[in-house]
């Protein structure tokens, strides 16, 4: 009885450390596809109109999701703010309330998730399923790099277009903030900025953010069009890459702000 | 696709132009980017026994009106005295009898430096110190304080 | 690295009159081993079939030679240059001789069928675009589809996606062109078309021909020799007049199409009667 208790615990044991190891090997063949994308990155800029249209697929496509979201995420931010700074009082501050949480996290955050969730997946999706109908391969016979022509392009693509769309996301947020606060609530609209202007540093809080946002925008990125570069070629290792890269990227993303807000705002006491 | 390069370089354009713009925004209407930069100045030392809850950046307001920023915050080994950097805008000038008090705004509220100028004919410098402080209320000890008088007066009944 | 042109190792050096050549090579992913001692020539200007079971490495093979695997041993030579020892870049500068039609097309489905022609030209040279849209023009006439060149690779039916991915792969007059199942999944009339023009353009251009089928029907009619391949291993090979006539046991298989012979019906498994009476 007790061999059989032994024998089991040493196959989980065993089960878990191969399961380690290979991990540790994807991680490094990751860490090697990142230096061979980057390495071709000058041929996906020289050809400037292939990063161009994947700034389309990624940012421009991305905007409606960016923008209703922003103004909700603004709006519902203010309810809630208002809600309990005027218990003590201090219900003038909403506006640096929901412009510093805006800038300084949600922004890039939510829209960092909302970016993995659409146009992440669907560059996964794209790249799985050229693989799996021999795409690549058919441009690599052609003697054409699909890292530099297909890889490199939709990777600063999503890059760019991040930034950008934490910076939209927290502007709509601010709008949105205005519209419950100003307009619905009746907060003074003198208090209102002139609380959120004095607040709300640049260098402080709005560069932090942008460099926050485009931190993400690289980590998404990355794990999108690797999980469609290493994906199964069958429709079904296409849809479990996608599922994946939503998946890492999530947790990349929130990991990610932990470690940076700590370096950032460490001098906050 | 069938998007033509025109289109799509519109659309991008376009995308980026709003990017810009939001980030734009966001450092002038939501930040404080018009007072970037080291703000033109001179500096003043004040010392106190406790600064409360003081922080960097605080503002220096006289009579309510913000004049400067709290630049500096450092402990005095010797005399384990909080020593304090201002940096006042120029254009404001402070007696030499002038008050440095650590108050709160409200109950809640930020903390930052009041100045009370005094009646003294001369003029504070750049890097000269205020002699006269008043360090924050510590509401604790307040607390203290009251109990020990409580205590005090029901004792010697 | 050895010098690509004169591996350290040489035997007798390949005449020009053979366009590829493998020698005893051996491939195998892990512990599944694929191919265990192929030998085959491919003499220039010749149509050569390969053909054998599904997954027997049919495709392996054309993947050796165009470099995207490398042997485990043996010799893969290809105009006389051994590509598993090409770098990258004169593995670049051999593919751009190739031209390779995949099994379904795999055309590049954000581009029109102009586009996916002009790829290869574009990349490749430095022509003027007039020049190049007579060149598309010209191999899509060839293929006789000139008329489809603003469709989409989704509004084409399976013959026509192919047709265009041959005069894709002829797009930049390549010395060797390698077929991946090109006959399957294909109508009768679309069989007969794409059969007739991998010959005609073979002839026509000049170019070698590796066609990897199972469609023994097309393949006897336009091929020049043809290999067939079980288990790793090349167990039969000859002239379409000579597999016709053939009396070894797996080409009359192959070629009648039997379901029993060398190549078993039964999956290997235990004996049925104990099968059906053991008990759970």
């Amino acid at each position: 009885m007790l061999s059989a208790v032994v024998t089991g615990l040493a196959e989980s044991l065993r089960r878990l450390g191969s399961g380690a190891i290979a991990a540790i090997g994807r991680l490094g063949y990751a860490a090697r596809f990142f230096v061979a994308v980057i390495y071709e990155s000058p041929a996906a800029f020289a050809r400037l109109h292939l990063t161009v249209r994947e700034i389309y697929f990624s940012g421009v496509l991305s905007l409606i999701i960016i923008l209703v979201s922003g103004l909700f995420v603004g709006m519902v931010l203010a309810l809630q703010g208002y809600d309990v700074l005027q218990r003590y009082g201090a219900d003038e501050s909403l506006g640096v309330l929901v412009a510093l949480s805006l800038v300084r996290e949600l922004g890039p955050v939510v829209a960092g998730l909302l970016f993995a969730s659409r146009a992440g997946s669907a560059i996964t999706a794209e790249i799985g399923l050229m693989k799996a109908t021999e795409q690549l391969s058919a441009m690599e016979m052609m003697a054409v790099d699909p890292l530099a022509r297909v890889v490199a392009p939709r990777f600063w693509g999503g890059v760019i277009s991040m930034p950008f769309l934490a910076a939209l996301f927290s502007t709509l947020g601010v709008f949105g903030a205005y519209l419950v606060g100003v307009r619905l609530i009746g907060i003074d609209p003198g208090a209102f900025w002139g609380n959120m202007q004095a607040g709300v540093d640049f260098r402080f809080d709005i560069v932090n953010g942008v460099i926050k946002s485009a931190v993400f925008g690289t980590a998404v990125s990355l794990i999108a069009v690797f999980e469609g570069f290493d994906a199964k070629p069958t429709a079904e290792g296409v849809s479990s890459a996608t599922t994946r890269t939503v998946v890492e990227s999530s947790l990349a993303i929130l990991a990610l702000d932990f470690v940076l807000t700590v370096f950032m705002f460490r001098g906050l006491t | 696709m069938n998007l033509n390069r025109s289109t799509l370089d519109l659309w991008v354009g376009a995308f980026v132009a709003m990017g810009i713009g939001a980030i734009l925004f966001l450092a002038l209407k939501v930040g404080n980017l018009v007072n970037w930069g080291s703000t033109p100045g001179y500096r003043l030392e004040a010392r106190f026994d406790n600064i409360g809850g003081l922080k960097l950046r605080a503002p220096v307001k006289a009579a309510g009106v913000v004049v400067g920023r709290v630049e500096r915050i450092k402990l005095d080994p010797a005399t384990y005295q909080a020593v304090v950097t201002l940096k006042v805008d120029h254009g404001y000038e402070f007696t030499t009898d002038t008050i440095a008090s650590i108050l709160t705004s409200g109950l809640l509220g930020e903390v930052y430096i009041g100045l009370d100028p005094g009646g003294d004919p001369k003029m504070l410098a750049d890097g000269t110190r205020l002699t006269k402080t008043q360090s924050a209320v510590i509401l604790e000890k307040l607390i203290g304080q009251f109990l020990v008088d409580k205590a005090a007066n029901t004792g010697g009944k | 690295m050895s010098d690509s042109s004169a591996p350290a190792s040489a035997p007798a050096p390949t005449s020009p009159e053979i366009a590829v050549e493998l020698a005893d090579v051996t491939f195998g992913y892990d512990r599944h081993p694929v191919l265990m001692g192929i030998s085959m020539t491919i003499p220039r200007g010749k149509v050569v079939a390969i053909m054998g079971g599904s997954g027997c490495g049919k495709t392996t093979i054309l993947r050796l030679i165009g470099g995207q695997l490398r042997p485990r041993s043996g010799r893969v030579m290809v105009a006389g240059q051994s590509v598993p020892d090409l770098d990258r870049e004169e593995l670049y500068a051999m593919r751009r001789k190739f031209g390779m039609l995949f099994q379904f097309g795999a055309l590049f489905t954000d581009m029109s069928v102009y586009e996916n022609i002009a790829f290869a030209l574009r990349e490749h040279t430095d022509l003027p675009e007039e020049l190049i849209r007579d060149l598309v023009l010209m191999k899509l006439h060839a293929v006789g589809l000139r008329g489809a060149a603003q469709l989409m690779p989704t509004e084409l039916s399976g013959g026509m996606a192919r047709r265009v991915a041959l005069a894709r792969a002829i797009a930049l007059d390549p010395m060797l062109v390698m077929y991946d199942e090109p006959f399957a999944g294909l109508d009768p009339i679309s069989l007969g078309v794409i059969g007739q023009l991998i010959r005609r353009l073979n002839d026509a251009l000049g170019i070698t021909s590796v066609v990897v089928t199972h469609d023994v029907y097309e393949s006897l009619k336009m091929v020049d020799y043809l290999y067939f391949v079980s288990q790793g291993t090349i167990i039969a090979q000859g002239t379409p007049a000579e597999v016709r006539a053939s009396s070894d046991a797996f080409v009359r298989q192959f070629v009648d199409g039997e379901p029993d012979g060398p190549v078993p019906f039964h999956y290997p498994a235990t004996a049925y009667r104990a099968e059906l009476f053991a008990r759970a």
